[in-house]
């Protein structure tokens, strides 16, 4: 038998909102209790929630206090958080194409000199991994993934830019990450993707969802071109793969 | 189908409602109007739905000019100097403008935020059911950005219905009501005490995104880097140099700031109306309390139907008078000193 799971902390957000705070890291078992409860209450929806929004550690339950006061709903979902995290069942993972360094990545070269490694070599390591959204927040479609390798593990720029381009392929601190709309970062620019996690008059509008995996795939610029200008036009570009 | 055109509108004016909810988890901020309650009741004077799409004012003025046909109108929220073509127009009111006819709104007075509604709403392509402009993400109809000189809102031709006035309780002075949480455990207890002893005052660089706090520095027990989480309208944020930024509607979803306490969604459109500058304090309350008030705050937007009055003898104040002679006083229209009895009886 299982040992018990720990109960996550029940945190008010104001009248109309409850954190359910699982960790205070950013801690993958955390992230998938997160998304379990997040999975258990779209199966069970509770009376009174408006809307469920999954962090890295938290699941911040919306509501509408005149259906369903604090303590009656943090009763329910205590109960929701404590049911034992199930075995992953179907994984959509997704294949996203991405034109490292030059103009479209213009931190891979000095984070290769930070970690005392060539170019390819970061790239290498990244195209690698075996991601899973975390979190998507911010602005819509950013994209936090975990899973990052330990050895690309950086600490964020000390000066954030005002502005990164859309569809940014990043790292910062333990992180990496899928970035849609052009705005401010503090994490360094290894390389970009036309593919837009965020469109408007496409179906879906966002193309992924907290828990999907991801896998990247190396691109030339000429590639991404031609990708981008698909995208823009509506293709997915990200390709799905088999679960 | 008449429209309104704009020939001069200060920054930070766009078209809102009630908001886009239900994508946060992909990143979508909902949005929406500022002050709710000034919303419905700006809505509620031209007989639309309470959350229609309406023209959110900024601190400046705007001028509107009705086109291919009359439009009429309701405005509410900040009091504002207002005419139509020289006739004075009483915020908290509906008017109509003739075609041709120009309303000149002034700077705000006392607040920051007024509604425009215009009867049968504003025409727009709904994007995930809302008009809303959320410039960031490209949302937002007839125009995904704040309004400009030039920009056209085609509406419904005026009805020709009767002017309406609505009566609102006025709570503009009181403190703004705090709930602890949900990072208050990342502050020592006399920093939340300096929080809610302090004097604050809202800074000029404030916008939709965020209110910026000027007052006393709060100090964070540790750091003030945490992994983000979960934001919602009010919460207050406490970046590392210690002057609070409180999230407004067109926040970030997430944030990684620890956040010392939420303002009160009854409190929330008062807040957003205070002026930069202007100091205003913070008071803490129990959930149970905050939850009661946003019962009671419900109640008043469903009650807003039932506060119209027609919009005659405005000035002479019926209400206050009937008030008072239902209650027993007699009261005297042309006898200032019975008046003051008035106020304490009606409710």
């Amino acid at each position: 038998m299982a040992a018990p799971l720990t109960p996550p902390r029940l945190l008010p957000s104001g009248d109309s909102a409850i954190t359910v705070e699982f960790s205070r890291n950013i801690d993958d078992a955390a992230n998938q209790r997160v998304l379990a409860l997040d999975r258990a209450h779209a199966a069970e929806p509770i009376a009174g929630v408006t809307e469920t929004v999954p962090t890295y550690r938290s699941l911040l339950v919306h509501y509408d206090s005149v259906q369903i006061g604090f303590e009656a709903l943090g009763e329910k979902l205590m109960a929701l958080a404590q049911r034992p995290v199930p075995t992953a069942t179907k994984t959509r993972r997704w294949r996203i194409p991405v034109a490292y360094g030059g103009e479209h990545g213009i931190d891979l070269e000095d984070v290769a000199k930070a970690l005392n490694t060539t170019p390819d070599d970061i790239v290498a390591r990244h195209v690698a991994g075996d991601y899973r959204v975390a979190m998507i927040g911010f602005t819509p479609g950013w994209s936090y993934l975990s899973g990052l390798e330990k050895s690309l593990h950086m600490p964020r720029q000390q000066n954030p830019r005002l502005l990164t381009p859309a569809g940014t392929i990043s790292i910062g601190g333990v992180q990496t990450g899928v970035q849609c709309l052009a705005g401010p970062s503090g994490w360094h620019l290894l390389g970009r993707t036309a593919v837009r996690t965020y469109q408007l008059h496409r179906d879906p509008i966002f193309l992924l969802e907290p828990g999907d995996a991801i896998s990247f795939a190396s691109v030339d610029a000429k590639i991404f071109a031609e990708q981008d200008r698909a995208a823009e036009a509506g293709e997915l570009i990200a390709e799905l793969m088999a679960s | 189908m008449s429209k309104l055109v704009i020939s001069s509108i200060g920054p930070a004016s766009s078209v809102q409602d009630g908001g886009r909810p239900g994508a946060q988890r992909y990143g979508l901020v909902p949005s929406g109007a500022m002050d709710r309650l000034a919303l419905a009741a700006a809505n509620t004077l031209v007989g639309n739905q309470l959350f229609a799409a309406s023209v959110e004012i900024g601190p400046f003025g705007a001028v509107f000019t009705a086109r291919e046909g009359a439009v009429r109108v309701a405005l509410s929220g900040a009091p504002r100097n207002a005419d139509i073509s020289g006739r004075a127009v009483a915020s908290d009111a509906s008017a109509t403008l003739a075609e041709g006819e120009t309303l000149t709104l002034g700077f705000a007075r006392g607040g920051s935020f007024s509604y425009l509604a215009i009867e049968g709403g504003i025409e727009g392509e709904l994007m995930f059911g809302s008009l809303a402009v959320n410039a960031r993400a490209g949302l937002g109809s007839p125009y995904p950005r704040p309004l400009q000189s030039g920009d056209e809102l085609r509406a419904a031709a005026a009805s020709g219905a009767a002017e309406r006035r609505i009566v609102i309780p006025d709570v503009a002075d009181a403190p703004i009501r705090i709930l602890f949480g949900p990072q208050d455990d990342e502050f020592a207890d006399a920093t939340k005490k300096l929080l809610l002893d302090s004097a604050w005052k809202i800074s000029a660089t404030s916008d939709r995104m965020g209110y910026r706090l000027e007052g006393p520095a709060l100090k964070h027990l540790h750091g003030h880097n945490i992994v983000s989480d979960g934001t919602v309208n009010g919460s207050i944020q406490v970046p590392g140099n210690g002057q609070p930024i409180v999230l407004m509607p067109d926040r970030g979803t997430s944030g990684g700031y620890p956040k010392i306490a939420t303002v009160i969604s009854a409190d929330f459109g008062r807040f957003a109306q205070i002026q930069a500058g202007r100091a205003f304090r913070f008071k803490s309350v129990s959930m149970a309390e905050a939850q009661a008030e946003a019962n009671k705050f419900w109640e008043l937007l469903r009650s807003l139907p039932d506060r119209l009055r027609g919009a005659e003898h405005f000035d002479l104040n019926i209400e206050a008078l009937s008030d008072a002679n239902v209650a027993g006083h007699a009261v005297s229209a042309v006898d200032a000193g019975t008046w003051q009895i008035a106020s304490p009886v009606t409710s």
